[in-house]
């Protein structure tokens, strides 16, 4: 094999380079490709709606009442924006200190225990699908919340609870693999030094960990944002401001899904939603951006 | 307080909240299979869905789900792969590599729903697609391709770069290295992350609602031809996975034991997830031992 | 050698597959045709010789109906597929009317959806009657709604159920979403006009949430199909009528709205087939009445799409 190989080495040799570099650069052609016209489309369609229909852009952003059906029709997104934003953001302020001690618990306490047992079932949640989590969501929390709070027990409250379990392995896995991933020298040498345990964790693998594990938070905030089902299940879908957590409200998600198929596709109704899709995609990009600017800090 | 009992506390602390965690994790595996495991049986396995009387079943949405799965993964490995190590060992650090990694990132945080949006409007209306189960696997690709790329980089990043530079200075081609040394011993990881990864195509609704479609036409399960419209492996078919069954029913089930329908299906598709886990473990550790050697 | 070896039945495999992915690809334009023929020579040998392919697409409420009676119709007719999707009246119309699918099924009449210009080329089929019952949670004790009353209660303006009759607890809507055809049919025959969504009240747009809810919320108000109506909710009198299949029948009860199977222009054999045996006896006597829907043949009133009652 060798022999041959040294024989004709010079042709298939280029040649088999050139295939490797022509199917790798389709491959990420392909990717770039989907995106863009990802972007191009869902823009196209959400745009039309300032563009074609004539909507008020500010007002669109900073309207309070959405009411497609009414004469004239009003499309003002604000209470989806801030049912979205107050839902994705109280989930992770739920999820993130349970997941981060579920993080410290699995690398630092009982690390056998945790790999064996704990992370296989908390990368099976990831697993479930938002279905069932919207359904346990109904017939479990909501029913709770109602008879514990004033008011139905659906809204922003129920929504973000759902979501912090559903947020909880994105969370937890990477604060995992911040943890895991620290140098060994750096622990051992703040225990040689006589520090205890918490000392080293608040001290040392915090700190030294702290963009990694922001940056599993944006991303459960981003997961949590772009929730549709589970979310839609919960919250009450009524298209206002709440005024307690406890009150029906709206996501962009669940106005989307809520509307969707019954409107007919190239109406005023059915282009409103796509603006709200290019909200949702926007907010993505910012997400990302956060997540970027983050990474970039914990260089420095 | 000193440092050793402020230690305890932390460490109490953190001890409770992981058992709370498991706990909450215990009570919703335990609340959705105990609902559900009573209702499965081979019958309910394998016979076909009814719309008003009780008893139907998830045969063919099990199926579905299963042979998406499968379509989805025919078409995200091949291309996660080319795209991961062309971002990992062919592009060139600089404004563009960071830019398509920059692209990466954003694709793997849309939200499904976005893009199924998207496969609606492109795949199935513009192309013509229909609602299909290529259509369904296209989108499902588009959301677990960012996935792929990372899951391929991060394998090849763990390859010792002495054993990629015995490979060049052997004299083989760079892509000849790749494939015959670090592709092996990344492939442990790889295989571990694609296998998570088909799990969220499991799982997956939203999306599928807009591109795969909520219906199941007759499957004739003696009919093996690709192409005939009745055979379960029709690619072209419009097809109900089981996550999309459960939301039907939950929301318009009309049958009786609709609730019992769909507490059987989660709980089915939950035990589904679970086995793929555990699969993807043992498989990546088996391939691990054959690969490298390693006791 | 053992690694080479696997290395390379994983490699070849990884590419045949990403061959087949191309393949598939490539052959999708043709597979169309194919679907053609087969289901031709099918049909010749099929009794009825009927052939060719349905796609019926829209409504979620009545894909059961539609769905339930297509697998009947392909039991008789070996030589016609039909598929049946979900998707929304609104994405139903507007296949239907782009000439994506043969047929559009709807909870409401083309023209409320649809520019004119594109609802005038539809042919509307009605094959059932859908009756929409106001419900209440089973503890709330009021019998009957005037229409004034709920006007009234889906407008805010009462907000207590001890306003009209019951005992002294708040009122929680469960409402549809603005785009609902369930929605459009109650509030233009039970309300008589739209009413804008009242703050805290909740929306679905599926039944099962909506009665879920509403059997489990305390004073929570909301409506739904007959077919799904049971014992975990409360169904109220409208202005003092009963609602069930005969006061529908007869005209007394005036909340109820066709179910419509739109096909642009006439319809092909197949699909002209297939909505006559929509309106059979055997569909409209067995599917549709197991489904909660009232036969468009018990109807003893006909209504337009402006709502104008003819006996």
């Amino acid at each position: 094999m060798a022999q041959s190989v040294g024989k004709q080495q010079p042709k298939p040799h280029l040649r088999e380079e050139w295939v490797g570099r022509v199917y790798t650069f389709l491959c990420i052609l392909f990717l770039l490709l989907t995106i863009f016209s990802m972007v191009y489309f869902v823009a196209s369609k959400g745009l039309s709606t300032f563009i074609i229909n004539k909507v008020n852009l500010a007002g669109f952003l900073t309207g309070l009442k959405w009411s497609p059906d009414s004469e004239p029709p009003l499309f003002g997104a604000l209470p989806f924006l801030i049912g979205s934003f107050s839902t994705s953001i109280l989930a992770a302020v739920i999820a993130a200190p349970l997941g981060f001690c579920a993080a410290v618990f699995m690398t630092q306490i009982m690390p056998k225990f945790g790999r064996k047992i704990m992370q296989p079932v908390i990368e099976l949640l990831a697993g479930i699908p938002s279905v069932v989590y919207g359904f346990v969501g109904l017939s479990v929390i909501v029913p709770l919340f109602r008879d514990i709070f004033p008011g139905q027990g659906i809204g922003i409250a129920a929504g973000a609870v759902v979501l912090s379990i559903m947020i909880l392995p994105t969370i937890t896995t990477i604060a995992t693999d911040a943890l895991a991933s620290l140098p060994a020298g750096l622990k051992e040498g703040s225990y040689a030094l006589g520090a205890t345990r918490w000392q080293t964790i608040y001290r040392i693998v915090l700190p030294t960990t702290m963009p990694a594990l922001l940056t599993g938070i944006v991303l459960g905030i981003a997961r949590a944002f772009g929730e549709a089902l589970a979310v839609q299940m919960v919250i009450g879908n009524s298209p206002h401001i709440p005024r307690s957590l406890f009150e029906s409200t709206s996501t962009l998600t669940s106005a989307i899904t809520l509307s969707m198929g019954n409107t007919v596709m190239g109406s005023i109704q059915n282009n409103a939603l796509w603006s709200l899709a290019l909200l949702l995609m926007i907010m993505t990009f910012v997400f990302v951006f956060i997540v970027r600017m983050l990474e970039r800090r914990s260089k420095l | 307080m000193n440092a050793k009992t402020a230690d305890k506390i932390a460490t109490a602390l953190i001890v409770t909240i992981a058992a709370i965690i498991i706990l909450i994790l215990a009570g919703l595996l335990g609340y959705i299979l105990i609902r559900g495991v009573g209702h499965i049986s081979f019958d309910f396995l394998t016979s076909p869905p009814e719309t008003i009387r009780a008893g139907g079943g998830i045969g063919p949405q099990l199926f579905n789900s299963l042979f998406l799965l499968v379509l989805t993964m025919i078409i995200t490995i091949p291309l996660g792969l080319g795209a991961g190590i062309y971002m990992s060992e062919y592009a060139k650090p600089g404004r563009g590599t960071d830019f398509i990694r920059l692209v990466v990132e954003v694709l793997s945080s849309f939200p499904s729903i976005v893009v199924g949006l998207f496969g609606l409007l492109v795949i199935v209306n513009l192309f013509g697609f229909g609602f299909s189960l290529f259509s369904g696997a296209l989108a499902l690709t588009v959301f677990n391709l960012p996935l792929m790329v990372r899951i391929t980089e991060q394998g090849l990043k763990s390859v010792p770069r002495e054993q990629k530079e015995a490979g060049l200075a052997l004299g083989l081609s760079k892509w000849k290295t790749i494939r015959s040394i670090m592709l092996p011993i990344a492939i442990p990881v790889i295989l571990t992350g694609t296998i998570l990864a088909a799990g969220r195509v499991f799982g997956e609704a939203a999306a599928l609602l807009f591109t795969a479609g909520m219906s199941s036409p007759r499957l004739d399960f003696s009919d093996w031809n690709p192409l005939s419209p009745f055979s379960p492996l029709n690619p072209f078919r419009p097809a109900e996975t089981l996550a999309v069954h459960i939301w039907k029913i939950n929301s318009e089930g009309l049958a009786p034991d609709a609730p019992e329908i769909a507490a059987g299906a989660s709980a089915v598709l939950i035990i589904t997830v679970l086995l793929f886990n555990m699969i993807a473990r043992w498989f990546g550790r088996y391939v691990h031992r054959k690969f490298t050697a390693t006791k | 050698m053992k690694k080479t070896l696997m290395l390379i039945i994983a490699l070849v495999l990884t590419f045949t597959l990403a061959a087949c992915g191309g393949k598939n690809n490539a052959g999708s334009g043709a597979n169309g045709t194919t679907n053609g023929t087969n289901a031709g020579n099918g049909g010749g040998s099929a009794d009825a010789g009927l052939s060719g392919s349905i796609l019926a697409t829209g409504s979620t409420a009545l894909q059961p109906l539609v769905d339930q009676a297509s697998k009947r119709f392909m039991e008789q007719n070996s030589g016609v597929t039909i598929q049946v999707q979900g998707g929304g009246s609104g994405t139903g119309l507007a296949q239907v009317s782009q000439g994506q699918a043969n047929i559009g099924n709807s909870d409401v009449f083309a023209e409320e959806k649809l520019e004119a210009d594109q609802a005038k080329g539809l042919v509307d089929h009605q094959v059932a009657v859908v009756g929409i019952a106001t419900v209440v949670n089973p503890e709330v004790n009021v019998d009957n709604l005037t229409k004034q009353q709920l006007i009234d209660i889906f407008s805010g303006k009462i907000a207590n159920w001890k306003e009209v009759g019951g005992n002294d607890q708040n009122i929680t809507i469960v409402n549809r979403p603005a785009s609902s055809g369930t929605r459009a049919t109650f509030e233009k025959y039970a309300l008589g006009e739209k009413v804008a969504d009242v703050k805290g009240s909740i929306q679905e747009d599926s039944s099962g949430t909506v009665k879920k809810l509403v059997g489990e919320t305390p004073g929570a108000i909301g409506y739904l199909g007959f077919a799904y109506l049971d014992d975990k909710v409360k169904v109220l009198k409208y202005e003092g009528v009963e609602a069930s299949e005969e006061t529908v029948a007869n005209g007394t009860y005036p909340v109820w709205a066709y179910e419509h199977m739109y096909t642009k222009g006439e319809p092909d054999a197949a699909t002209k087939a297939f909505l006559d045996y929509m309106l059979s006896d055997e569909v409209q006597n067995g599917d549709v009445v197991d489904m909660g829907y009232i036969p468009v043949s018990k109807m003893q009133v006909k209504r337009d799409v402006e709502g104008n009652i003819s006996k």
